[in-house]
């Protein structure tokens, strides 16, 4: 049918259009490849220029008299990444992130569970669009919102004093930053798993109870399991943000509150290090690439 | 199967999921109208005058009208190559189509710092300075993806024989682009525009890498909170951005929920 096409097209005007249009529809990956070569030039040329930039930049050093960056190349901003604070810095954001994707689990599972299992069909699109929204409002509005929240004379604690509870400054501290993150991220654990036990079918559940199982027993021996994918799935949004992110830090934060971002930052701007950060910033590249593998073997991919 | 008890127990959940995800959202909107420049809880009093003050800042108005620029530029250069990402992708197969996959999601799987902090120093290795268009390539890298996911999503759910009736009945690649390409993804690239606009409009973290001396919204509310400068004028802004970005978010939402996209 492409010839025939190409047929009626020859005597009418603009042939040398109708045989560029023809060729490109005998050829198919020929035009999706054409087509494709323009945005994947610009991400080689830009983004992917600029990856390499960051791992090079990495390997210099900037003068300590100029500021300048000076090409020799060298491991030294590596092994910095040794001495102390920066051991105590990626372990904390590692244990942050950690306790993020933990809360998150803990808190978007029964939510989810609520969607599939018990939600009518128009409650459950209005609670998803509900639960997705907040991903769009501004990120740096979100984190705002909670610092005048948890201050001391904001919202929490008044609404603390009203329930006759006494006073919770958790301001400034890294029990806010863990807050916050979860209340940032959750979203993104609650999609993956809704996604995830809408897969699992109902007769799995119908034939442990026949089988005799308790309800809990049900849930352990044979949800939980199924719903470890997109679980797993989950977690790598919690804890991949969480690494990268400064900005929580920065507003509810406190001084004993620097993660990896912190750092990359003020080595960027203050300290002017940019070698520095470079290698810093490779940090939660490298620990990401790990988690990645060790979630694949979980089955997170088929559920992204 | 759940019993009573547990059924009552997920309501309860989600009634505090959902409360836990929209009352610091509420909370911030009040504030915007707080009459008091002390931010306690409750605000004392209602006005409306912080967003008129806000409006008649100069470094306010900069920093919005250089966030518009970046984000409507942002914008157009991700329609152009997330589009033609999607129409080259989704039709076709050859070689290393998955690995060109992976490239354009790469900007929003990696933590943006990590993002931020790349373009920087490729800035810097070239020696160029940090203008609007530095802004907007930062952007660019994590629109594409948002217009090229939409798109695909349409493209998957059209049947290909639309457009070879369109060569059947002899029509140009040109005019089966125009008249039938276009009409039936037409509103997945609009949809893929407005999500790619609130994206860049709000984005904060790779902008701070690659904007330099200058201030989007975003990177200038971050300076006055960090500093306690403003806040009346930081709430009421607040509450601007929070519209701003929802509204091209809930059009999006109308746009790709239309009751034709099934009949395919």
């Amino acid at each position: 049918m492409a010839a025939n096409a190409g047929r009626t097209a020859e005597g009418s005007p603009g042939g040398a259009l109708r045989s560029v249009s023809r060729f490109s529809w005998r050829h198919p990956w020929l035009k999706g490849f054409g087509q494709v070569s323009a945005p994947v030039v610009a991400f080689l040329f830009v983004y992917v220029a600029a990856l390499v930039a960051l791992l090079v930049q990495g390997l210099w050093t900037t003068d300590a008299f100029t500021g300048k960056v000076v090409h020799t190349w060298n491991l030294d901003n590596f092994r910095l990444l040794f001495d102390q604070p920066y051991p105590r810095v990626i372990f904390r954001t590692v244990g942050i992130a950690a306790a993020v994707t933990l809360a998150c689990m803990v808190i978007a599972f029964p939510y989810a569970y609520f969607l599939v299992r018990v939600a009518s069909r128009r409650l459950r699109l209005a609670l998803l669009v509900a639960t997705v929204l907040p991903l769009w409002v501004s990120y740096l509005v979100r984190v705002y919102s909670w610092r005048l929240i948890l201050n001391e004379d904001g919202a929490l604690n008044w609404s603390l004093a009203k329930l006759r509870l006494p006073e919770l400054d958790i301001a400034f501290t890294n029990w806010a930053m863990w807050l916050v993150f979860t209340y940032i991220w959750l979203p993104f654990m609650v999609l993956p798993v809704y996604a995830g036990l809408e897969r699992i079918p109902y007769s799995y559940v119908e034939a442990s109870a026949d089988l005799g199982a308790s309800g809990f027993t049900t849930l352990r021996r044979v949800i939980l399991p199924l719903a470890v994918p997109g679980l797993a799935a989950g977690s790598i949004f919690t804890f991949s943000l969480t690494l990268g992110d400064y900005i929580a830090p920065a507003l509810v934060g406190g001084p004993g509150s620097q993660l990896i971002g912190n750092v990359v930052f003020d080595n960027i701007g203050l300290a002017n290090n940019a070698p520095f950060a470079a290698a810093l910033a490779a940090v939660p590249l490298a620990i990401m690439a790990v988690y990645l593998l060790v979630m694949r073997r979980l089955g997170a991919f088929e559920s992204l | 199967m759940e019993t009573r008890t547990t059924r009552i127990g997920l309501w309860a959940w989600a009634v505090l999921v959902v409360a836990f995800l929209w009352i610091p959202i509420l909370i911030m909107a009040v504030y915007a109208f707080n009459s008091s420049n002390v931010q306690s809880w409750p605000i004392p009093g209602f006005t409306t005058k912080w967003f008129s003050e806000a409006w008649h800042d100069e470094e306010v108005r900069d920093a919005l009208w250089l966030s518009t620029r970046a984000a409507l530029l942002a914008t157009a250069v991700a329609l152009v190559l997330g589009g033609l990402a999607a129409f080259g992708l989704a039709r076709t197969r050859f070689f290393g189509r998955d690995v060109i996959s992976l490239l354009f999601v790469l900007p929003i799987a990696l933590p943006g710092i990590v993002t931020g902090l790349a373009l920087n120093s490729f800035f810097v290795f070239w020696g160029i300075d940090f203008t609007l268009w530095t802004v907007v390539i930062g952007h660019a890298t994590f629109c594409v993806v948002i217009v090229f996911n939409n798109v695909v999503a349409r493209l998957r759910r059209t049947s290909g024989s639309f457009f070879e009736a369109s060569a059947d009945l002899g029509a140009s690649g040109f005019q089966t682009f125009r008249y039938v390409t276009l009409p039936l993804v037409g509103t997945s690239l609009v949809a893929g525009a407005l999500l790619a606009f609130a994206l860049s409009w709000d984005e904060i973290v790779v902008t701070t890498f690659t904007a330099g001396a200058q201030n989007t919204l975003p990177l200038l509310l971050f300076g006055f909170i960090r500093l306690g400068q403003q806040l009346p004028i930081v709430n009421a802004i607040a509450l601007v951005v929070i519209v701003v970005s929802l509204i091209p978010v809930a059009l999006a939402q109308r746009l790709t929920s239309d009751p034709g996209a099934g009949r395919h």
